[in-house]
């Protein structure tokens, strides 16, 4: 073969591969098939890189090898030890890595091609671009994962002028960027400093947002990790890159606006807002103590023993104390017991999205019991008792009622129009947002105090014994 | 040059397009297996980093590309395998046989 057909065989192949990551996600319309989607996806990658292989630049291997075992042994070690309750973290920090690498791969061209002493302006621009979103991207993964295993504190940490510190932050990598996009010779050093600073800058982007907001931040870099690719691949003059990174920055962007909606917030609020930072605006109007009923597991369990219908709404406390297993032999006790059984699931329940629903399924929970807030808001008057699980705020009627509250126009839970209501909470302590539930104060509404896993571990053991 | 960049932001603009119109018809239970996945599609920069990885032009410049290949390799090695382990994980109603199903 001449160094033509060599080419051409890359990038016949690269169009396989694209063809491929497309239909695997057309898999993944429907979890039925979603399985076989993923494995194509994983098959499109092979093509891929093993393909790349033949590239007549390469030469030498020591090196591609050993980077490839070594990623190889630690992807392998991440994906089988993680705990389903850990997945927003895991997902947060494998956003970290595509970052990073596409701005190590970046900076690595823009080093050969200086050596060299031949930047094309155009490919300084697009590695300049691909270096900042990756490096950003980095630490901004890393920080999010922080505050999602509470290594780094779960609260917003807010500033004054953080937001024109971060500006003058993103204008320094800019000014410095088409410095070296002309100057790319000799300027090394300059290139470091530029990392650096998009580095911090990713540091201090997510330091004020809030961790019940960090569904937002993850998909947001999700986003971003696809388009540090597509810079880079616009670098390389690849198109499997520029066609692989602008699925994923789709995908990205998609959630992205899909968790800001049913937050009702916009997405410049949740990046730069400093929601739910200690000291805005917070709960008890009037600061006097207003009535609510508490109750034993033995009251509530003779209320759901005897339900005809019951719906579950799950939060983040049910990922905290672990407590989806016992949920769902809750939902089995009762559904012996003739009782209907359904879980109703908010789009940002959770650290991230989805994350209600994979957890659940851990716990064996078939999928078609778990319903979209359409698709289950009206079920809720027409149901005996709403249980709800380690949830606050997607479940606040304030969203709907109350013109000044935060959360005013979010979508939320009608829960409050069960017949009863049961809530499972550690205490009468306010949700994300810091402002009173006004769910927990109806008439019609238990409270049942504890650690989620114990208070359901009884609710089962009381309802057996009916 | 200027042809060359507009050839690749056809290419980026299309692929946008049908990443879009595919990506919302995925439904919110696959929210999470669909964040990681393309996790691990964003790992695609692993060709590049193969590339600049083999070439011995610059010390520091193969360092820098070897380092992308590892990242590059955690998060597609890990990407698809957590997210096969979260999709195994989703079933239908009828519970595998074995258990008791009360007939």
């Amino acid at each position: 073969m001449n160094a033509q057909d060599y080419i051409n065989l890359i990038n016949g192949s690269y169009l396989i591969a694209a063809i491929l990551f497309m239909v695997g996600l057309m898999l993944l319309r429907t979890p039925a098939t979603a399985r076989n989607g993923n494995r194509l996806s994983a098959l499109a990658m092979l093509i891929a890189a093993g393909v790349t292989l033949v590239d007549r630049n390469i030469v030498e291997f020591e090196y591609i090898i050993g980077g490839v075992i070594l990623g190889t042994v630690i992807g392998i070690i991440l994906a089988r030890t993680v705990q389903m309750t850990a997945m927003p973290q895991m997902v947060a920090v494998f956003n970290a890595f595509g970052g990073g690498a596409s701005a190590l791969l970046a900076g690595s061209e823009f080093i050969r091609l200086a050596d060299h002493g031949d930047v094309p302006e155009y490919v300084g621009t697009t590695i300049m671009l691909g270096t900042a979103i990756g490096a950003l991207t980095f630490t901004g993964s890393i920080i999010a994962a922080g505050k999602l295993t509470g290594m780094v504190t779960q609260n917003p940490i807010v500033f004054p002028l953080r937001n024109a510190l971060s500006g003058l932050l993103a204008l320094v990598v800019i000014t410095l960027g088409v410095f070296l996009v002309f100057e790319p010779i000799n300027n090394e050093l300059v290139f470091a400093v530029l990392v650096g600073v998009a580095l911090l800058l990713g540091i201090l982007l997510v330091t004020p947002i809030g961790g019940a907001d960090m569904p937002v931040v993850v998909a947001l870099f999700n986003s971003y990790s696809g388009l540090a690719g597509v810079a880079t691949g616009f670098a390389l003059n690849n198109n499997i890159l520029i066609i692989a990174g602008a699925l994923v920055g789709a995908s990205g962007l998609i959630l992205t606006r899909i968790m800001t909606r049913a937050m009702n917030r916009s997405l410049a609020n949740v990046m730069f807002g400093g929601f739910g930072a200690s000291g805005v605006d917070v709960a008890g109007v009037d600061g006097e103590t207003r009535p609510y009923r508490s109750v034993q597991a033995q009251d509530a369990a003779m209320m759901l023993g005897y339900a005809g219908s019951v719906i579950f709404v799950p939060g983040y406390g049910l990922a905290v104390a672990q407590a989806q297993h016992e949920l769902r032999t809750l939902a089995d006790v009762l559904q012996k017991r003739g009782v209907d059984v359904k879980y109703a699931i908010h789009p940002v329940a959770g650290r991230m999205p989805g994350h209600m629903n994979v957890l659940l399924a851990e716990a064996d929970v078939p999928y078609d019991q778990l319903y979209d807030l359409d698709q289950i808001n009206r079920d809720f008057a027409q149901t005996d008792v709403a249980v709800v699980v380690g949830a606050n705020d997607v479940v606040n009627p304030a969203a709907r009622s109350s013109e000044g509250s935060p959360i005013y126009g979010m979508p939320i839970l009608n829960v409050d129009h069960a017949s009863s209501v049961i809530v499972l909470k550690r205490s009468m302590a306010s949700g994300f947002a810091g402002i009173d539930n006004d769910l927990f104060y109806l008439d019609r509404t238990s409270m049942l105090f504890g650690d989620a896993k114990s208070s359901v571990g009884s609710l089962v053991s009381e309802i057996e014994d009916l | 040059m200027l042809e060359s960049l507009i050839l690749s932001l056809t290419v980026f603009v299309l692929a946008t397009f049908i990443g879009h119109s595919v990506i919302t018809k995925v439904p919110p239970t696959l929210h999470t297996p669909l964040m990681s996945g393309t996790n691990a599609i964003s790992g695609i920069v692993i060709v590049g980093a193969i590339v600049a990885s083999g070439m011995t032009d610059s010390a520091l410049s193969q360092w820098l590309a070897t380092g992308a290949v590892v990242l590059a390799t955690i998060n597609v090695v890990g990407g698809f395998l957590v997210t096969d382990r979260m999709l195994r994980m989703f079933r239908r109603r009828e519970r595998p046989a074995g258990r008791d199903s009360g007939t």
